[in-house]
């Protein structure tokens, strides 16, 4: 993949990762990310028959805990921090969903 | 009475003794470090925030107090601006985050607090720590102490500035691909990144949550132990953090007779690496060569691929990641009507240009019709970057690098093409990948009188003897004890 993506790559992308772009960012990265994809893609050469995809760090000894019941953060320090909150009522509250 | 001032670039060790000889004083230490930080910071950029109010309280506290000394007593430290801290800001380096004070510690935090430390202020990064020179901070970048004109590395960059212009004798840094060591190198100070599992990652803004780790930034191998013992450990809040034993100051014995040290020469011959790095590099080689070490040639066969590897698995994970920052529990939010609308304008006014490339090509890697071939391809190539590793542990117990490829580059030298900063990463991404420890040290100087950086890779959970190989070279060379010209 040398050339570039095309703008409705580059849209649908940016659609799947929830981010408005602007008409300058959809070029810049319609030739970006196909460079740095075409530099990734000599990993295809590698012959990976058989070879199972990393799953986690061989070194991880994922531990376990008692299920019990903790303190959580405190609400209203929590509200404080969300924008357009409803901390007297103890709610997040976005714009209209439907 | 004030005591003396002490030296900018004493080492944790050496402030402890005069702390316990009742030379000085924890606040005495904290107001020179705050003075430090006022007359020199300016033209360096290092801290993002300075707590000092919270930092002289916790000092007097800790002079007042008659129960036993913790190991980092007294001792100021800086912490990377993705480390939460409660009641503090925490940006990491996005505008995103730009007022967001955390309502928690993080682990490592509650861990350095127990021990002693005196949390002076948050260091720059790159947002979201994605980047190799902190230019990627919504907030402006550092600057390398060494030549202000140019980068220190990143993204831990403010970190390893703080320690190696002699603010903080301790800094943590976070470390994905690179981003302790690639900046203690360039800035000619310690940087260690621990084995995945070592240090709990609760309270570390999650980047690649499979190669992320915390780990310190020091002026000295025995530093560096010393924090790694107390910030490592299991925590109920990180399923992934391990209880293993953490002691490791009776492994910097200085005897390193014996031990086998690997160099890869194929990744050497084939990176382009500076001229200055090599011989650098080679001149290194010989000196643990004359401590008794062997050096052994090794075969990383797929080390060429560890960049494309790092930048697909990353990338798909920080897509992920970073789906939270929607402008609805915290930070930036864009005025819409719809919540949709909300969330495509909140990211794009928070987030800057490679966070949003990066969050481009993590979502490319993950979208029907190519996740096949890119990030399980990658996660593939990645079991076989592993298996190098452990093929080569079987005759090797220690695999040695060049840090960086180059020494530090002028600022805006390589910020038009992504594709270029990346490669910085180019010897630091395998440890990760394989989540495997990994210590860089001060080796030398190139002509223009700026770090050189060697790195040693070990076996996972032996961070024991990478600490001993660090110590014992670092004793036997002046370069930890070399300094740039700050504030003289």
């Amino acid at each position: 993949m040398t050339s570039k993506l095309t703008r409705a790559e580059v849209l649908r992308i940016a659609a799947l990762a929830r981010l408005e772009l602007d008409d300058a960012e959809v070029d810049l990265f319609a030739g970006q990310l196909a460079e740095i994809l075409g530099f990734a893609s000599e990993i295809q050469r590698i012959d990976t028959n058989g070879v199972a995809p990393f799953a986690h760090a061989p070194a991880a000894e994922l531990a376990s805990r008692p299920d019990e019941p903790a303190p959580s953060l405190d609400r209203n320090d929590i509200l404080r921090q969300a924008p357009g909150a409803a901390p007297a009522a103890g709610l997040f509250k976005v714009p209209k969903v439907l | 009475m004030t005591p003396p001032a002490l030296d900018r670039f004493a080492t944790v060790s050496t402030l402890r003794t005069a702390l316990d000889r009742g030379e000085t004083s924890a606040v005495a230490i904290c107001q020179q470090t705050l003075d430090r930080i006022a007359a020199d910071d300016g033209g360096l950029h290092a801290f993002q925030h300075v707590s000092a109010e919270r930092a002289l309280a916790r000092a007097q506290t800790l002079d007042r107090t008659t129960a036993p000394r913790g190991p980092l007593h007294g001792i100021p430290i800086a912490l990377k601006d993705n480390l939460a801290v409660r009641g503090m800001i925490t940006t990491a380096g996005s505008k995103i985050l730009e007022s967001y004070v955390s309502p928690f510690d993080a682990t490592v935090v509650q861990k350095l607090e127990a021990a002693g430390a005196v949390i002076i202020g948050k260091t720059v990064c790159d947002e979201f720590a994605m980047g190799s020179s902190t230019e990627n901070s919504a907030f402006g970048p550092s600057r390398n102490p060494w030549a202000v004109d140019r980068i220190p590395g990143g993204s831990s960059g403010g970190s390893a500035v703080a320690v190696a212009a002699g603010f903080t004798p301790l800094a943590l840094g976070s470390d994905t691909g690179g981003s302790i060591r690639q900046p203690a190198a360039l800035c000619g100070v310690v940087g260690f990144k621990p084995t995945y599992g070592r240090v709990s990652r609760y309270g570390l803004v999650a980047f690649a949550s499979s190669l992320d780790q915390i780990g310190p930034i020091t002026r000295s191998v025995a530093d560096a132990a010393r924090c790694l013992e107390v910030v490592s450990g299991a925590d109920p809040h990180d399923a992934t953090a391990a209880g293993r034993p953490a002691e490791f100051g009776g492994a910097l014995t200085g005897d390193v007779r014996g031990l086998r040290i690997g160099v890869p020469h194929t990744i050497l011959d084939d990176t382009g690496v500076d001229p200055a790095v090599h011989s650098t590099f080679t001149a290194s080689l010989k000196v643990l060569e004359g401590l008794g070490a062997r050096t052994l040639p090794i075969d990383l066969p797929h080390s060429s691929a560890g960049i494309p590897v790092y930048y697909l698995v990353a990338t798909a994970e920080a897509s992920s990641n970073l789906a939270r920052f929607d402008g609805v529990r915290y930070g930036h939010r864009a005025d819409a009507d719809a919540v949709d609308t909300m969330y495509r304008r909140t990211r794009r006014d928070g987030f800057g240009a490679e966070v949003k490339r990066r969050i481009m090509l993590g979502t490319y890697a993950l979208s029907a019709g190519y996740y096949d071939a890119y990030y399980l391809k990658a996660q593939r190539v990645r079991t076989l970057i592993r298996a190098d590793f452990e093929r080569a542990f079987e005759s090797v117990d220690v695999v040695a690098l060049p840090t960086t490829p180059t020494a530090a580059f002028r600022l805006g030298e390589r910020t038009e093409n992504p594709l270029q900063m990346y490669l910085a990463d180019v010897f630091t991404v395998g440890a990760p990948l394989a989540g495997l420890p990994a210590l860089s040290v001060p080796c030398g100087f190139t002509p223009d009188r700026l770090p050189v950086g060697l790195q040693f890779v070990g076996r996972a959970w032996d961070e024991g003897t990478l600490l001993r190989l660090g110590d014992a070279y670092e004793r036997a060379t002046p370069w930890t004890g070399m300094h740039p010209t700050v504030g003289r």
